[in-house]
């Protein structure tokens, strides 16, 4: 065998190799990445969904909070049309982002909450602190026998507060 | 000087910008006249960038000129937003007054009864900066109520207090929008006191490299401040000069064109480390520490075709706009349209019955509107004029598309948040498409979007708090009472034995 022979089928051997060793680098980096894209976390898409959603926590849905309602969407299938706070917008987001059809907002569930901030008339509470206690987002102060205030900034406007109370003193003020 | 390090004092020539006529001879042919002493002021306490001061004074208390009669509550952080008599009297009362804004804008405005005398408040002392710490000038400027006159009426003492590494002051002089003189005014009159006051405030920043920008169609404003900077003898300040083209004057595109960087989108010009204020608040600040007077009085133009004598005025504020018009000769002939500010982003006013404010630079009269309103909007024909102009460097044309289709995604991305609002795209636009007020609207509407975003996260962390915390408290709960079971069990054993102990007492008895 002459030497030239060797020489080049050495290179090619070389060259051989390289192609190789890279194309699995290649692939492997694309299906890692594949692998990662397509096997999102159960609790991303949850999370996915509960961002489309207004955090209002009215559960006007029927469920008791908007993660309650997003995990519901995901695992038990129920309707996306169900969140009034949200509307129209909410929806199609919502379609978009689970690729379902758009129906209209379920009307039976009531009136759209989550465009005011409750207030309690001081005057009429009686410290009863059962508003404390259905507040979803901690936003009222107070203690039992003692008056109860809304903190209006915390507020989301849910009403939840509206049907505890005993004395009809809280009202939702725009 | 080390200034050359930091500023051009031959900017470069933008590429964006309008040359819109400038009408600006018209008001600089006679000096600057001083208004009558008002009969009566009325003063609004919203002075300071949108936060509103609380009134100190109570109706038929006497004031004297100076005195503090409104500031910001100190505990929301916003001291700076003090307000002075601007005249002595009698306060006659505190009430909703229409001011300058939408059609039906109004502000609580303290209303002062003149008496004529113009009596100072004994506070108003003179002070000598050169003696003082950068801290007790930066107090004295919030002391004397004193805000951006560029327009803006962002707090001086704030802008001058910041903690940033400052490299750089610039002193804006470049008035851009057309008919309005008061800044080139001043600095020909009053050169010395705008090149003080720059003094002063580079001062309260640790000496900054300091700079007087000035439009390159003010040739004696540029003399005066040449001969105000060496009769002061000082090599601290410089003067530089932008090309005049609208709008070089505003706040960003002037530091890009001196300094040669770009202020970030969402960010400050301290972020770069400048500093940019109106020549007018520099001759406020020194008028503060040579007389004493806190920010009771400001220049404003009274020009346009409907002006008979055009000039500039030095008006206390509060000062009602009509009496300011008779100062420049009155109306010819019937207003058509009355203008606060300049005709490129000014406010439409009603009437003249409103006062001067802090951020009254201009007011124009006119007998046919500045443009032709009444022009029919036509399609865009994609000519890319208005991103040629654009001095935010956006494309107003994908915009108008992305603000038809109320595409937020894409009015973010486009960077709808760095329009300036010059109205630059609309004067070129061919078609007479009202550009800027979509983009306004689009800017108001992301804000509220963003907002709305925010809230909704922020009570997601707050149910999501809760119910953890309820969870808590449910295992708490189980594991106490599994623990009582637990001990439960011992405590029948225990009774078990007790029983038997008793049992054995009843044995023993």
């Amino acid at each position: 065998m002459p030497d030239w022979f060797a020489a080049e089928s050495h290179r090619a051997l070389l060259a051989a190799i390289t192609l190789l060793g890279l194309l699995i680098l290649t692939v492997s980096i694309g299906l890692t990445v594949a692998a990662d894209r397509m096997n999102r976390n159960p609790a991303d898409a949850v999370e996915a969904v509960n961002r489309l959603l207004p955090q209002t926590q009215c559960g006007q849905c029927g469920y008791p909070g908007c993660r309650p309602y997003a995990e519901a969407i995901l695992h038990d299938a129920a309707p996306i049309n169900r969140c009034p706070p949200g509307g129209n917008a909410t929806l199609r987001a919502l379609a978009d982002l689970l690729d379902r059809p758009v129906t209209a907002v379920d009307e039976s569930l009531g009136t759209p909450t989550g465009a005011g901030k409750a207030f309690i008339d001081e005057a009429a509470c009686i410290g009863c602190a059962r508003c404390l206690q259905v507040c979803p987002v901690d936003a009222i102060l107070g203690a039992h026998q003692y008056m109860h205030t809304v903190i209006a900034d915390e507020c989301t406007g849910c009403e939840l507060c509206v049907a505890a109370c005993p004395v009809d003193c809280i009202s939702l003020r725009h | 000087m080390s200034v050359r390090s930091v500023f051009n004092l031959q900017p470069a020539r933008p590429a964006w910008g309008i040359r819109p006529p400038a009408h600006k001879t018209q008001s600089m042919r006679d000096p600057i006249a001083s208004a009558p002493l008002p009969a009566q002021v009325s003063i609004p306490v919203e002075q300071s960038l949108g936060i509103r001061a609380e009134p100190l004074v109570e109706p038929s208390q006497r004031v004297r000129t100076g005195e503090l009669i409104a500031a910001a509550d100190s505990a929301a952080g916003w001291p700076g937003a003090r307000i002075h008599a601007s005249v002595s009297g009698h306060v006659r009362c505190i009430e909703e007054r229409p001011v300058a804004g939408d059609d039906t804008a109004t502000s609580l405005c303290i209303v002062i009864d003149s008496d004529g005398l113009d009596e100072r408040h004994p506070d108003c002392r003179p002070a000598d900066p050169w003696s003082l710490s950068p801290a007790q000038i930066i107090e004295r400027i919030r002391a004397g109520g004193i805000v951006g006159l560029g327009g803006a009426l962002f707090d001086t003492a704030a802008k001058l207090e910041c903690k940033a590494n400052v490299a750089g002051l610039i002193l804006n002089g470049a008035e851009c929008e057309p008919y309005i003189t008061c800044d080139e005014m001043l600095m020909r009159e009053r050169a010395d006191a705008v090149v003080e006051g720059a003094l002063i405030m580079a001062r309260a920043l640790g000496d900054p490299d300091t700079v007087i920008a000035v439009e390159s169609d003010m040739p004696e404003a540029r003399v005066a401040l040449h001969d105000a900077i060496d009769a002061r003898g000082t090599t601290a300040v410089s003067v530089a000069v932008v090309t005049a083209k609208y709008p070089a004057g505003g706040e960003r595109q002037l530091i890009e064109l001196i300094a040669g960087r770009e202020v970030p989108e969402y960010g400050l010009p301290s972020d770069i480390g400048m500093v940019c204020q109106n020549v007018a608040t520099a001759a406020a600040v020194a008028g503060l520490f040579a007389s004493g007077e806190p920010l009771i009085s400001r220049i404003v133009t009274v020009a346009g075709d409907n002006i008979a004598e055009p000039r500039n005025v030095d008006a206390r504020i509060g000062t009602s706009l009509s009496e300011l018009v008779s100062v420049a000769g009155g109306y010819v002939g019937e207003a058509h349209r009355l203008i606060m500010g300049g005709p490129m982003m000014g406010i439409a006013l009603p009437d003249d019955s409103m006062p001067v404010t802090k951020a009254t630079n201009c007011i124009i009269a006119l007998h046919e509107p500045a443009h032709e309103p009444s022009r029919v909007e036509m399609p865009c024909i994609r000519c890319a004029e208005c991103s040629e102009v654009c001095p935010a460097r956006l494309l107003p044309q994908e915009l108008l598309i992305a603000s038809r289709t109320s595409d937020t995604e894409a009015l973010e991305e486009l960077g709808v948040d760095a329009c300036i609002e010059c109205g630059c795209c609309d004067y070129v636009c061919p078609s007479y498409i009202p550009l800027t007020v979509r983009f306004i609207e689009a800017k108001r509407t992301l804000r509220e979007q963003r907002q709305t975003r925010h809230d909704a996260e922020h009570a997601r962390d707050r149910f999501e708090a809760r119910e953890a915390r309820l969870k808590d408290a449910a295992e708490a709960l189980t594991r106490e009472l599994d623990e009582q079971v637990e001990s439960l069990d011992e405590q029948t054993s225990i009774d078990e034995i007790m029983a038997r102990v008793g049992g054995g007492e009843e044995n023993d008895r």
